[in-house]
């Protein structure tokens, strides 16, 4: 599981609208790892949340620092009626459970 | 060139090797050790610069013109910062007073900066940097085609524009180099381009820009950028005109290249491109360097200008009010068919009133325990847990209204008859009496846009007074 090779698992808002994912390792290798899987995509993203893949902006992989970042749309701007995260620091769990063989 | 010397663009004589900025704390308020904040002074900084604000709490704060930060925590970090600044005669910058950068946001903190001075028996001159938009300007930009969204945001509309209490706009580091210019002892900035503050005693210097911005970008959050992290304790950035070098200042924490590299991924869409004003900050080619145990460089970074200078703007308007009741559920045959009852309470209500339709009252029920956290993302809300906090949340015109559906709403699911109920009693278990919260105005994000503009200075006007003992 992605938790077992992450040192950092979270999120938080980019911007009023936007929410990011950040996956940080210390080991190059876990990291390299869990890009040669190919399970942290757009495609397993949207499918792991529940979301359309329009809504999954961007996987970045930045070597520097060992991290791979995925920023989705927001589902409403922050703090907008029904919101249940204005920060958007404790949406990250389901990332925690990703399965990487 | 003067006299065979290299000059910068504002024809000041380039003297120095290097320059150093201090920046006790991520957000003013947040705090810092007085140890970090005192040997950072020994290392007779250029300046000591500071971030007030976020737009991370939320769209309250710039609606209603209130600061997130207490006052009497800002007050605490701003009597030594604004004592050393005076001591040492160095600048001192504060970027996004009060929170949100707004004309009551610029009032709030320079109340302060007052008390502060008056306090200490010092007067200081203050140059005052303000950040609001009028209604009209902005409309005039937009009819001229000159605002666009900024991410996944729908396009502007003229009701967006009139219904914000607030508009500001987020100065980029032209306006602080004028405050500068007119060498005030303290700068206190409207919304400000985070990096800004810290990036301005620099540039106006003659160092480069690019190098400039990255340090300031990693110094607006102080400390989170060491290990261990933090927001309450001091970093040290020191550039000269081939890299910088962060330290902080606090022995029981480091810089290392991993916490250094990983803080650019912080609160950002994509770290190898960071937007600002006037230009996007280019990472892909820069290199981090442990140059000892608690020490990184940074070297090159490069700043791609844009084709048009564009400031971002924020506003935020009201869309009603609102009234909170929680309570906790723990009847086993209650929760596996709470969705249903819900449901079911909530068309009561609309019945009961009549006059009242969903589309003017908001009723949301909030089930912890289940799905509240993440709502629609949770991929876990099959599963029945034993014990559900709910939060009954209601959003109306007026308070008189948001108090009045949220009261019903509650009773009416307290004594709910659903199917196959034993706790004939209540269905709801109250922490407190009132259990009702009226919580006031709701807030939203009405503008996250880019504006082009022809002069980065002329949108945040300068004023400079003297403030503190006549």
């Amino acid at each position: 599981m992605l938790s077992d090779l992450a040192t950092v698992v979270r999120s938080k808002n980019a911007g009023p609208f936007e929410l990011t994912f950040d996956v940080l390792f210390s080991d190059p290798s876990d990291y390299q790892r869990v890009i040669r899987s190919g399970q942290l995509s757009v495609q397993s993203f949207a499918s792991l949340y529940g979301i359309a893949l329009d809504d999954v902006l961007s996987v970045i992989e930045f070597e520097p620092a060992l991290a791979i970042k995925i920023t989705i749309k927001r589902m409403r701007s922050s703090g907008a009626l029904g919101e249940s995260d204005v920060y958007g620091a404790q949406q990250h769990a389901p990332l925690l459970q990703l399965e990487i063989p | 060139m003067i006299d065979g010397q290299a000059c910068n663009q504002w024809g000041v004589p380039i003297l120095t090797t290097h320059i150093t900025i201090l920046s006790p704390t991520a957000i003013l308020g947040y705090g810092f050790p007085e140890a970090s904040f005192q040997e950072g002074l020994s290392r007779r900084p250029n300046a000591i610069a500071v971030d007030a604000g976020s737009t991370d709490p939320g769209p309250y704060y710039l609606g209603a013109g209130q600061s997130f930060t207490n006052r009497d925590a800002v007050k605490r970090d701003l009597a030594p910062i604004i004592a050393a600044g005076l001591h040492l005669s160095i600048p001192v910058l504060i970027g996004t007073a009060g929170g949100a950068g707004a004309a009551t946001h610029l009032r709030w903190c320079l109340d302060i900066v007052q008390e502060v001075l008056c306090q200490a028996n010092r007067s200081a001159r203050v140059a005052r940097i303000a950040a609001d938009q009028s209604a009209d300007d902005i409309i005039k930009a937009l009819t001229d085609g000159r605002i666009s969204p900024l991410g996944p945001v729908e396009p502007l509309t003229e009701k967006d524009i009139n219904d914000s209490t607030c508009i500001v706009a987020q100065m980029g580091v032209e306006p602080v180099i004028e405050a500068l210019n007119q060498r005030p002892d303290i700068i206190v900035a409207g919304r400000c381009y985070d990096p800004a503050v810290f990036a301005a005693v620099p540039i106006k210097a003659g160092y480069p820009e690019a190098l400039a911005f990255h340090m300031g970008k990693i110094l607006e959050c102080a400390a989170i950028a060491a290990v261990p992290g933090s927001g309450a304790d001091c970093m040290l950035g020191t550039l000269d005109h081939e890299g910088f070098v962060l330290e902080a200042l606090n022995p029981d924490r480091r810089c290392t290249v991993a916490s250094v590299a990983a803080h650019t991924l912080y609160e950002k869409s994509d770290p190898r491109y960071l937007p600002g004003p006037g230009g996007v900050l280019d990472l892909t080619s820069c290199r981090f360097e442990q140059i000892d145990q608690r020490r990184v460089r940074v070297m090159g970074t490069q700043l791609i200008p844009s084709e048009h200078y564009t400031v971002k703007l924020e506003g935020a308007k009201p869309i009603g009010f609102r009234t909170i009741a929680l309570a906790g559920i723990r009847a086993p045959d209650l929760i596996p068919q709470l969705d249903q009852v819900l449901e079911d309470v909530r068309k009561i209500v609309f019945q009961n009133f009549e006059s009242i339709d969903e589309t003017e009252v908001s009723v949301m029920f909030h089930c912890y325990g289940r799905d509240a956290v993440m709502g629609k993302l949770e991929p876990l809300r099959h599963l029945v847990p034993h014990e559900i906090g709910l939060v009954i949340e209601v959003v109306a015109e007026t308070q008189e209204l948001a108090d009045t559906i949220c009261s019903f709403a509650r009773s009416t699911l307290l004594h709910f008859g659903y199917p196959g109920r034993q706790s004939t009693a209540g269905n709801l278990a109250f922490p407190y009496s009132p259990s009702d919260i009226s919580h006031g105005v709701v807030y939203e994000f009405s503008l996250y846009h880019l504006m082009d503009v022809d002069d980065p200075v002329s949108l945040f006007p300068v004023t400079v007074s003297l403030m503190g003992l006549e």
